[in-house]
């Protein structure tokens, strides 16, 4: 195999991982909302449903099938975009979460283009000026950040923003969002939340790794030479060190999996998230699995991303 | 010829290399501090758990109540105390579960090598790929929330984790002389496993434990918070600041306490582990 293939055939690898991993954690998101609970049909109907009606439910929405058969048209509808029709009330699985998903994404996609360029300017900062006041203080809060849970960077930003300074309103989403000014403010806690639990993780691990190649010796030759602090880790460090960045940027953006069922719970933002924590209390069986596959998915497709980026930004491979 | 004398006492704790620097001193504090409290709480409680002991609720704090009261004038600093039992202990359970099973198929994969390790690394791999709270989430609205089950549930997602970990500090010392040595004396596996390996990769373990301690904790308290967790009328921390979520715009000390209290004990693990001697914390290497 010629040396300049290998980045390629590792990516193509790794796609494959990915992919043999997905239809496992469909199994598993399958088995485990469909195979543990009770009879659905029997759920559905009520305690005083009548044997005979039970069984017709059961025959009409296929239960009698063998559950392995049972998960490969479930799997096949998702393939096709057919999520299957809600328990609770009786409306395709895909109008209920159409805009939910818009909304959701509209969430994420505001938090990452605020707080990426802030995060990598602050880890490359404290990297730049390693064992300085503003290198310790982004350390301590990028730690306390981190080792808190989710929501109660939501409760802090409440107090300090709501409650104390009272520049946004509490736990509002304005539904009627008639100007930019009311929207900046409907999205303004949500995305100050979610941005403070990505962001840690990625000043971590930014700082890191710029400081990582800092410690080369033709860095250390650039010091010598007499370039100025700067030069040294904007021009000489920082090319080489845009992969792990990158690997780190699309790592930390998989925390926003985790941290939008919290904030959205929190605020109340009318997401995917939010739909699935009311879909559980209601064992909603077909929303709660479409939701988890959404989760699961794009959480997913971000930490491989993360890998084919660490594969294809090392030069090592490509010259081997 | 000239004798030196024989040293006074052996090398004392520090200079072996296992002295802690005081911010880890401070983390340990803190951690025993809640570990008592979690033990000794029903006899420290100055009012009982679930009794409503205040008229107004979300009291301030006051000499009568430490803490304040809650939505429904319960005694918070009560509640907290007890809620450590809940907190620590589920997380302590799960995370030993996690680890103990964790560790061991690690270092069986490490030892037995071939089909077994691929297979069983593949397929925790893929469990790796689901988000934590997310399936924390799936397995409650499709079984329940009870005790035990949170343990599982918990130290099912932390497992591959732990495996992956074990394995790779004792593929490590499965190359080395004296496991070859042992493996050519015709041991078994179980032999090589307790004897040979794990003694060699503890230390780094147990500061891996501690991490991931602090992840069940929040993951403990994000599904507690999402009402998921352990159910009422028992709390542990982050069910106390689901219950009293509606105090957050009055500012009432209900809430606040109860985030201080995770806050204190993630963090303090936190700074322990970090500030481990590093002969427990690199020994393998």
């Amino acid at each position: 195999m010629p040396a300049s293939f290998t980045p390629y055939v590792l990516v193509l690898q790794r796609l494959g991982i990915a992919l043999i991993t997905l239809v496992i954690v469909s199994f598993a998101v399958f088995f485990a909302t469909a195979l543990l609970p009770g009879d659905v049909a029997q759920i559905l109907l009520g305690q005083a449903a009548t044997p005979e009606a039970v069984a017709g439910l059961r025959e009409a929405m296929g239960l009698n099938e063998p559950a392995f058969l049972r998960f490969l048209h479930w799997l096949g509808g998702l393939v096709s975009g057919d999520l299957g029709t809600s328990y609770v009330n009786n409306m395709p699985v895909t109008e209920l979460i159409g805009d939910r998903l818009s909304n959701s994404l509209k969430l994420a996609g505001v938090t990452t283009v605020i707080s990426v360029p802030i995060a990598l300017s602050l880890g490359i900062g404290a990297a730049m000026w390693r064992g300085s006041v503003f290198d310790r203080l982004v350390s301590i809060l990028t730690i306390s950040v981190i080792s808190v849970p989710e929501f109660m960077v939501a409760t802090l930003a409440v107090l300090i923003f709501a409650v104390w300074l009272g520049w946004l309103p509490a736990l509002s989403y304005g539904a009627d969002v008639s100007s930019w000014g009311t929207m900046l403010r409907a999205y303004a806690m949500p995305v100050i939340t979610l941005g403070f639990v990505v962001s840690a993780q990625m000043i971590r691990m930014t700082r890191a790794a710029v400081i990582e190649t800092i410690n080369t010796p033709y860095v250390e030759m650039a010091l010598l030479k007499g370039a100025s602090r700067r030069r040294m880790v904007l021009v000489h460090a920082l090319p080489n060190a845009l992969g792990p960045i990158a690997n780190a940027v699309a790592l930390s953006l998989s925390y926003l999996v985790g941290g939008v069922i919290i904030v959205e719970t929190i605020f109340n933002y009318p997401g995917v998230a939010k739909l699935m924590v009311d879909a559980v209390a209601t064992r909603d069986l077909p929303l709660i699995q479409s939701c988890a596959m959404i989760f699961c998915v794009s959480y997913l497709s971000l930490i491989t991303l993360a890998d084919l980026i660490a594969i294809l930004a090392n030069p090592r491979l490509r010259h081997r | 010829m000239t004798r030196k004398p024989p040293p006074s006492r052996l090398p004392g704790f520090r200079a072996a290399g296992y002295s802690f620097n005081w911010v880890g001193r401070v983390g340990l504090a803190v951690i025993v501090f809640w570990a008592l409290i979690a033990i000794f709480a029903p006899w420290l409680t100055p009012y009982p758990v679930g009794e409503i002991v205040d008229w107004d609720y979300f009291g301030p704090v006051s000499q009568k109540f430490w803490m304040g009261t809650d939505y429904l004038g319960r005694d918070i600093f009560s509640r907290i105390l007890m809620g450590a039992r809940y907190t620590v202990g589920i997380a302590l359970a799960a995370v030993t579960l996690a680890c103990t099973a964790g560790v061991i198929l690690g270092m069986i994969a490490a030892v037995l090598e071939g089909w077994f390790d691929t297979l069983l690394s593949r397929l925790l791999d893929a469990f790796n790929g689901i988000p934590s709270l997310l399936f924390g989430l799936v397995v409650v609205a499709a079984v329940g929330s009870s005790i035990p089950i949170l343990v599982l549930t918990l130290a099912a997602i932390y497992m591959p984790g732990a495996y992956r970990f074990a394995r790779a500090l004792a593929v490590n010392v499965n190359t080395m002389d004296f496991v070859t040595v042992a493996r050519a004396r015709g041991e078994g596996t179980p032999y090589l496993i307790l004897r040979e390996i794990f003694p060699n990769i503890l230390g780094p373990v147990l500061a891996d434990l501690g991490l991931r301690f602090v992840f069940i904790v929040l993951v403990l308290s994000g599904l507690s918070f999402l009402g998921l967790g352990v159910q009422p009328p028992n709390a542990d921390w982050g069910a106390l600041v689901r219950e009293n979520i509606e105090g957050l715009s009055l500012g009432a000390p209900a809430v606040v306490f109860p985030s201080i209290a995770i806050a204190t004990l993630t963090i303090s693990v936190n700074m322990f582990i970090d500030n481990l001697p590093t002969k427990i914390r690199d020994r393998s290497e």
